[in-house]
This record gives structure tokens, C-alpha cells and sequence, in this order.
């Protein structure tokens, strides 16, 4: 039979504020087990949450991001349930009146086609703890730093028909709240986590199958991988005449399959209602409207600018625009040196290409925009050619200074005086009379080999396409 | 006068003067406390060295002209609030453990004040209840009858005033528990606007309803109280931001002319005819000094209480599950794992009445029932709040009764939980409203003393404490101290 498989997501982004969501603990990661959880954090009795308002400005960001509406009156709410990793037992979060309602983005599939993913909502809330299982023997280890970091939970429609359309979804929000500054979007740092919701239905049926929940998915990949097995796995089910039953799976990228997590956790009624210690939180439109002035330009719209404004190809502007410090770092190289096309080769070529190799983020590169943006001036203006070029960006990577000073102590600017390479060219003429027989004879391959020669001979330094217009002119 | 009969304005004048120091004040009270508490058991913690030191700095200060408006003055806390470094139990075995590691902005604000504190009250655990019964450190006795209630759940702090074993204490009142103590002790209690008083540091029980406030002797002593319990706190998100204002300015400002109402409601049914006319006699008193007395009509009276035993018990459930053994508090012994260390160090924590309370707000908020119960007693709540929007149209503020009866037997009502929970049908209505209340003493039946309730509009404080000290500058109930503190 064929099926076809309906997928919604909710994807947990971690707000990169410097202070927890209702306490001024910190919420830096990395730091030793329960050094940064405060009074209220681990829930002593008689503390209150205070919402931090940077969350509000964040979600807000978010939303106009997606062309949401922004709800000018927000509610929390306590959900309850215990777990040892949840201090108060219970965890505020947004139910009925979320911060964000709607929304929608457009995401590009492998063979270019587009297509729009509609989000329900997304709404604030606080983290939990962490377990640690397995490092105490027979017992379990609770960490507080990570409760009460502040979350967006970002719900989807299920309009999603296959891992690839999620894993593009799901990248295209990273993007987005890197892009916004909403959040570091560091999936190794369980900044951003996706909860996958997966059924299927034969192909043409429109009531929807029994969907599982894959939780805590914390790489594109592993979300990639387990959809596809959860996919399978329904179908077996389905197909051998079972029944798929709604419940909370675990992905485990070890053994690379999904299983059912805790088959109560469906029935868990988590009793909630609105949050008393927290009143509700009255934004008004010109506080929406600040935020919107101040919204950066999103990477569909920078995107379109590349293209239309600086005549590069879509695959170009796309891969520029993948996040906002390589846009960034491109505009500025291209300003530097006035040639969009140029910069983009160097870009996304030299530079992308050495930084990939050194596992290095664009931030971290030890060439600077001004740096490139000069070494670029340099092949406009003949000073070296391309080629010589790779060789003084190397040299900049490694510290030697300056273009400039690398051209200099090096000897490496191009020679363009005529008179200086004419007897070079008679050298050669004159130690490969085969060949030039040939060369006269019109073979225009050994032209090349010629040009080579000469190079070579000026160690790069010459204009090669000088050295072949001297070459012809000679054998004319 | 022997010192400890003195209010707090008096012992402030006699600080003052000079007529003794803060140090002789602390240790006479301090005395009173070892005699006479062995017969009420108002005190989970006494404090003795750390209130002394604290008196001799206070004496320090005013010898060097550093005048303080309590300075020098014993109180005590109710055992809810959070005080750093000392005990604080809540009156449950959960919490017998728990040395807090701050102070309640109470604590914070009284200390700053120049009070000293000088020990920690009895309450019923996690203020659930009108007795004082249920605290995990045992009954507290009312003064007035040893084998009586004082009222709960601030009967600590209401038997260590009227016993004269501190000049005046903390309470917290969510469906009545500074007033209705206040009442059944023959002391002053005002249970002020919510959010007047940050509850930063007060152990929740029901979030949208606990509110802090002062009992003493007088309402001249519960407004200088009040002048440095109030005020908006940054770490409470639900404490209001409008000034203080001195709520001592107008206490010696006339009632004539006064509109007060009162609430027919509370006079239908379930009132002690004594109790009645006490209220009425006091009502008498007060249409004497110039007030206008009307009768006005609370018509959703009759299901605050039922709207109360949902919407508290559903706030404590969430509020009391952080209590689980793992971080602090009550732990079992040796839990075979992570549910029989919630169930054993639950059950043994806490006591009947909280399990009870914390099952039914669990009920209410299920699945399937949160329409027909939570969300239904909001909606009663909202009726509630207009009812008083209406009624403060017509008077300046609301007469009633604060309990049906005095001070009832030990024992009598613990094993009845809703003849329990009907003491407190007159003043629940203010807690669902946010409204400022206060019970002030009206006189005695049967060596018992009564008091009658003031409601005020919202952040009125300073009309309620006034009628209150116009009304004790004609009577004397307020005076009257029990037999039993006699030494």
C-alpha cells in the first residue's frame, strides 16, 4: 500500500539570555552540577518567580520572524507532575494564551522545489534539570543549572510529508533564531531540541493515523534518522495488521531505533492552570513595533538582495546566507572590495573551505573581512594574479600580516612590464624548437604549455594572460 | 503597668524616655515566654541569646540618636515566614528539618525597622486549618481557656499577643487566619490588600490568597506594623506598586459621618446569638461616634466558602509537591526507589488535613473536572469581587462578624472537617475579593472574647485601622489581658 506519512514538530529553543527565565541565575553551560541553580531554581519554599523581560523581546522577535501574530496578553500556567529534575513539581509554561499564535516559513527541498510549513504557535517556558543516570551507582544524580533556562517551544502544524521536509523545517528555524539572536541554536549544547510527531495514513485518506512523539531528537541527523525508523516501524505495524498506539518514543542513535520511552507518559494528566504567582503579561503594540524596527534583515530577504542586487546565483546567496555571521562577513569583503563576485568566490570557496577544514566557525577565522577585503583589491588591480593570491591568503592565515606586506616581503607582485618578459619567452623559444614548430604550425595546445613555461619561469609573478597575448603577437 | 501590658506606641515612648532599655524589655519578655508557654505551646522556636544581642544593638543604635520607628521592639514571627539561619517549620514535620537560608521580605523589612525578633510561632501546619490544631509541634492553647483553640491558623502569634509575651506578631490570612485568631484571642489582626505585602519568604499555601499582616493589641500598633510590613517588593511579581501611605496619619481622625455597612448575609444563619450582639453592640458604639449604618447585601456570600475549598486546596496541591524529599525538607528512610521516596516522604511529612486539602485541589484540577470545579470557583470569585465593587459604592466600609461563635473545645471540630471550614464563612469573601479586613476586639461572652470584622475597600488600610483606633478610644476590650498570662 502506499502510505503517506504526516509530521508536525515542536522544537525547543534555548533563549540565549544571560539570566534564567525567573530567577537572575545564570544560565552559562558547562559549569560544575547545581553551582548555578538559586533559591528559586531548586524551588525552596517561599520563593516566587519573577519573569526576566528579555524572554518577552526574544519571543516577540521570533514571532514577527515567522509573520505570526503576537498576543499582547500572555498568561503562564503551572503544569504539574513530578520528576526528580523538575524542583517545584511543576513547570511553568504557556497553555492557553501563548506569546506567538501562527505563522508560517518556506523551506527548500533538495530538488529546489519550495514549500510552507504553518506553526501553530509558540509559547515561553522554563527547562527542567538533568538527570544523571550514570554516574552514580544504583542512584541518580540531579543537576539544577539547566531548570529554569528559558525556552520557545516552537509548535508546528503537522505539514510535513517526509524527514527530509522536517530536517529542512527544522534547519531553516535554526537559522532563523540565529539569525533574530534569539537564540545560540548550539545542538550540542541541547539548545535546540526537536520533538517529533509522526503518523501515516494510506496515501488519499485525510483523517489522520495514531501519531507517536519522538522526544529530546538533538541533531538534524538523528532527526533524519528517526523519523525515517519511526516511519518504518508504523508501516510494519500497520501493514502486519497491528495498531500503532500513541505514546512517547526515544530515539537512540546507538542502536539507531526508536522505543517507547514511558508508556504512562500519555496518560499523565499534568492538571494544569494558570500560574498565580505570575500575572499575566500586557505588551502593548508599541513595544511590538520596537521590536520590529529593530528586527534584523531576515535571510530570505538578504538572500533575495544577493541575487537581485548583486547578480548572484541562488545556490551562492543561499549558502552566504546560511547564517548571519557568514552574510555578514561576505557584505563587508565585498564592500571592501567592490566586486559581489569576486568576494563570493573567495567566500565561499577559499575561506569556507579552509575553515571546514580546520573545523572552524566563521568567527573564529583568523582572516578578518578587512584582510580578505584587501588581498581581493590586490587581483583587481593586476597587483598579483589569482593564483598568487591563494598563496598570500595562506600567508594571512597563518599570521603573516597584511596583503600588502606579504606582497612586498615576498616579491610576489605581478610583473606586467612587456620588455622584461619578452627575453624570457625568446629563452623558451629557444630551448623547445619542437615545440614552437608545432606552435607555428597552429597547434594551439602547445600554447598552454608555453604560457606554463613562462610562469614558471617568473615564478608566477607574470600576467599569464599577458604572457600569452606577447606569445602570439610574436609568432605572428 | 508591668512592661509587657504596654502596646507598642507606649513601649516605644518608654524606649524613648529611657523608662528602660530594649535589652530588660527583650528579657522580661523572654521570661514570660519560659513560664508561661509551657502552658500554651504558642512558640516552635524561641529565640533568646540572638533576641538579646539584637536588643543591645538596638539600644546601641538609639543611645547614638539612631531612632528606628520599631526600634527596639520584641516581635515574634509566624513560623511560615522564612528567617536565615533559624528554623522555620510551618508547623509540619516536612519542614522540622529546614533551616532557611534567607529571610522573607518580611523578616527583612521588620528587622530593617528596628524590631527584634524574639522567636518563631505555632501555626497549623502550612496554615491549613482554624485551630491550630494541626500543627506537627502540637495544639496551641487559647489564654482565655486552656482547653479551647486560640483560632488558627495564626494562633501562635495570636496567643503570644494576648499572653503579653511580645509586643506584637506576624500572621498570614488566606480565608482568615490572622482575623479569626485575632478574634477568638481578644487581639487586633489585619489581613491587608493582596499584595500590599510581599509574600517573598512566606511558605505558599494558596498563592492568589496568602497575604501577610500585623497582630497586636491595638490598631494604632498594627498600623506602625503595617507602615514597615507594606510597600512593593521587586521579587514578587503579584505585590503592588502603588506608595505606602503612613498609616498612622489618620488614626486620630474622627468617624463622624462614616458610611458602614452591614452585610446581611452575615447575619442569616450559623451566628451565635451572643456573638450577634456583641456585633450589634459594637455597631451601637460606633453609630454613637457619628457613623451612618446601613444594610447592605453580599448576595454571593453563601458560596465563597465552597469556592474557596476549591480554588486553595488546587494552588496548594502545586504549591506543596515541591516538598518530595529529593532537595530538602522530610526524607524517608532508605527509599527503595523514586516512588516509594515520594510516597514515604510525603506520608510521613505531612499531616492528615494537608493530605487531605492537597487531594482535593488534585480532584478539582483533573482532567474531566477542572470545568466543573476550578474553573467554576473562578467564575464564583469574579461574582464575589463584584458584589464588594457594588457594595462599596454605597459605604465607606463593610460591619460584620468574623467567626460564628467564640472560641470553641479542643478536639471539637478537628474531626469534622467542614464544621471546621465553616468558621471561616465570614471571611473568606475578602481573601477571593484581594480586600483589606481586620478584627479588632468587641467584647466577651461567656469570659470569651469576640471581635467584630472591617472590611475595606481596596488598599483602604488606613480607613480600617483608623475606625479601629476611634473605636478603641471609647472601649476597653482591647485592654483586657487573660487570667492565665497573670504572673
Amino acid at each position: 500500500m502506499q502510505w503517506e506519512v504526516v509530521i508536525g514538530l515542536e522544537i525547543h529553543v534555548q533563549l540565549s539570555t544571560n539570566s534564567k527565565i525567573f530567577s537572575g541565575a545564570s544560565t552559562a553551560f558547562g559549569a560544575s552540577p547545581n553551582s548555578q541553580a538559586c533559591a528559586i531554581d531548586i524551588g525552596l519554599p517561599g520563593v516566587l518567580p519573577v519573569v526576566n523581560k528579555e524572554v518577552f523581546k526574544k519571543a516577540v522577535a521570533f514571532g514577527l520572524g515567522v509573520g505570526a501574530e503576537i498576543a499582547l496578553k500572555s498568561v503562564f500556567d503551572r503544569k504539574n507532575y513530578f520528576y526528580p529534575d523538575l524542583p517545584k513539581g511543576y513547570q511553568i509554561t504557556q497553555l492557553d494564551y501563548p506569546i506567538v499564535i501562527g505563522g508560517e516559513v518556506e523551506i527548500t527541498l533538495s530538488d529546489a522545489t519550495k514549500k510552507t510549513i504553518h506553526i501553530t504557535r509558540a509559547h515561553l517556558e522554563e527547562d527542567a534539570g538533568k538527570s544523571l543516570h550514570e554516574d552514580f551507582h544504583g542512584m541518580t544524580g540531579i543537576d539544577l543549572n539547566r531548570a529554569g533556562t528559558p525556552l520557545l517551544e516552537i509548535v508546528s502544524e503537522p505539514d510535513m510529508r517526509s524527514a527530509e521536509e522536517a530536517v529542512a523545517y527544522a534547519r531553516y528555524i535554526r537559522q532563523l533564531v540565529c539569525y533574530l539572536d534569539v537564540s545560540d541554536g548550539d545542538m550540542s549544547q541541547g539548545s535546540l531540541r526537536c520533538d517529533a510527531n509522526v503518523s501515516i495514513r494510506p496515501m488519499g485518506e485525510t483523517t489522520m493515523g495514531t501519531r507517536t512523539e519522538t522526544k529530546n531528537v538533538n541533531s538534524f541527523k538523528f532527526l533524519e534518522r528517526a523519523i525515517n525508523h519511526e516511519i518504518e516501524r508504523q508501516i510494519g505495524v500497520l501493514e502486519s495488521g497491528g495498531t500503532v498506539h500513541q505514546e512517547t518514543m526515544l530515539y537512540d542513535p546507538v542502536r539507531d531505533e526508536t522505543r517507547p520511552m514511558r508508556s504512562k507518559e500519555t496518560a499523565t494528566d499534568y492538571r494544569y492552570f494558570p500560574e498565580p504567582d505570575l500575572l499575566p503579561v500586557e505588551i502593548d503594540a508599541a513595544y511590538v513595533a520596537d521590536i520590529r524596527n529593530n528586527l534584523p534583515e531576515l535571510p530570505k530577504q538578504r538572500a533575495l538582495r544577493f541575487i537581485t542586487e548583486m547578480h548572484l546565483s541562488e545556490t551562492d546567496a543561499m549558502i552566504l546566507t546560511s547564517s548571519r555571521s557568514v552574510a555578514e562577513y561576505f557584505e563587508r569583503v565585498s564592500e571592501i572590495c567592490d566586486d559581489p563576485r569576486l568576494a563570493n568566490n573567495w567566500v565561499r570557496v577559499e575561506l569556507m573551505g579552509q575553515l571546514n577544514k580546520e573545523g572552524l566557525e566563521i568567527k573564529q577565522s583568523p582572516v578578518v573581512p578587512q584582510q580578505l577585503g584587501d588581498l581581493l583589491i590586490r587581483i583587481k588591480d593586476d597587483t598579483i594574479s589569482g593564483k598568487i593570491a591563494k598563496t598570500v591568503f595562506d600567508a594571512i592565515w597563518q599570521g603573516g600580516g597584511t596583503a600588502d606586506q606579504i606582497i612586498e616581503a615576498r616579491g610576489l607582485k605581478q610583473v606586467t612590464d612587456a620588455s622584461s618578459i619578452e627575453p624570457v619567452i625568446d629563452e623558451i623559444f629557444a630551448n623547445n624548437p619542437q615545440q614552437l614548430q608545432q606552435l607555428k604550425a597552429g597547434k594551439e595546445k602547445v600554447l598552454g604549455f608555453f604560457v606554463g613555461q613562462v610562469m614558471k619561469a617568473t615564478q608566477g609573478k607574470a600576467n599569464p594572460k599577458q604572457v600569452n597575448d606577447l606569445i602570439r603577437q610574436k609568432i605572428k | 503597668m508591668a512592661m509587657h501590658n504596654n502596646t507598642i506606641v507606649e513601649l516605644l515612648a518608654a524606649l524613648k524616655s529611657g523608662e528602660f532599655s530594649s535589652k530588660e524589655l527583650t528579657r522580661h519578655y523572654i521570661e514570660r515566654i519560659k513560664v508561661l508557654d509551657s502552658l500554651y505551646n504558642a512558640f516552635i522556636t524561641p529565640l533568646e541569646e540572638q533576641a538579646l544581642q539584637a536588643a543591645e544593638q538596638a539600644d546601641a543604635d538609639r543611645a547614638r540618636g539612631k531612632e528606628l520607628p520599631l526600634g527596639g521592639i520584641p516581635i515574634a514571627h509566624k513560623d511560615i515566614f522564612c528567617t536565615r539561619g533559624i528554623k522555620s517549620t510551618c508547623g509540619s514535620r516536612m519542614l522540622d528539618n529546614f533551616i532557611s537560608p534567607y529571610d522573607a521580605t518580611v523578616v527583612e523589612n521588620l528587622t530593617a525597622a528596628g524590631a527584634i525578633l524574639i522567636g518563631k510561632t505555632n501555626m497549623d501546619e502550612f496554615a491549613m486549618g482554624s485551630s491550630s490544631e494541626t500543627s506537627f509541634y502540637g495544639p496551641v492553647k487559647n489564654p482565655w481557656d486552656l482547653e479551647r483553640v486560640p483560632g488558627g491558623s495564626s494562633g501562635g502569634s495570636a496567643t503570644a499577643v494576648a499572653a503579653r509575651m511580645c509586643a506584637g506578631a506576624t500572621g498570614t490570612d488566606t480565608g482568615g487566619s490572622i482575623r479569626q485568631p485575632a478574634s477568638l484571642c481578644g487581639i487586633s489582626g489585619l489581613k491587608p490588600t493582596y499584595g500590599r505585602v510581599s509574600r517573598w519568604g512566606m511558605v505558599a499555601f494558596a498563592s492568589s490568597l496568602d497575604q501577610a499582616g500585623p497582630m497586636t493589641q491595638t490598631a494604632a500598633d498594627a498600623a506602625l506594623m503595617l507602615n514597615a510590613m507594606a510597600g512593593h517588593d521587586a521579587k514578587d511579581s503579584t505585590s503592588i506598586t502603588d506608595p505606602v501611605p503612613d498609616y498612622s496619619a489618620r488614626l486620630n481622625d474622627k468617624i463622624c459621618g462614616i458610611k458602614l455597612g452591614l452585610c446581611k448575609e452575615y447575619f442569616e444563619d450559623g451566628l451565635d446569638a451572643n456573638v450577634q450582639q456583641c456585633v450589634m453592640d459594637a455597631v451601637l458604639v460606633l453609630e454613637k461616634m457619628g457613623a451612618r449604618i446601613s444594610e447592605v447585601s453580599l448576595p454571593n456570600t453563601r458560596q465563597s466558602v465552597p469556592a474557596y475549598y476549591v480554588i486553595a486546596p488546587a494552588e496548594c496541591s502545586a504549591n506543596l509537591a515541591r516538598y518530595d524529599g529529593v532537595r530538602f525538607g522530610h526524607r524517608c528512610e532508605n527509599p527503595v526507589d523514586l516512588g516509594d521516596l515520594y510516597r514515604r516522604s510525603r506520608s510521613e511529612g505531612f499531616g492528615a488535613e494537608v493530605k487531605r486539602r492537597i487531594m482535593i485541589g488534585t480532584f478539582a484540577l483533573s482532567a474531566g473536572y477542572y470545568d466543573a470545579y476550578y474553573r467554576k470557583a473562578q467564575q464564583i470569585r469574579r461574582l464575589i469581587k463584584n458584589d464588594f465593587v457594588n457594595v462599596f459604592e454605597e459605604v465607606d466600609m463593610i460591619i460584620g462578624p468574623i467567626a460564628p461563635s467564640t472560641a470553641f473545645r479542643l478536639g471539637e471540630k478537628i474531626g469534622d472537617p467542614v464544621t471546621m471550614y465553616l468558621q471561616d464563612i465570614f471571611t473568606i469573601a475578602s481573601n477571593l475579593a484581594g480586600l483589606p479586613a481586620a478584627s479588632f476586639p468587641a467584647g466577651f461572652v461567656d469570659g470569651l472574647p469576640i471581635g467584630i470584622q472591617v472590611i475595606g475597600n481596596y488598599l483602604d488600610e488606613a480607613s480600617i485601622l483608623q475606625l479601629g483606633h476611634q473605636f478603641q478610644l471609647q472601649t476597653d476590650w482591647h485592654k483586657r489581658t487573660p487570667a492565665s498570662a497573670e504572673l
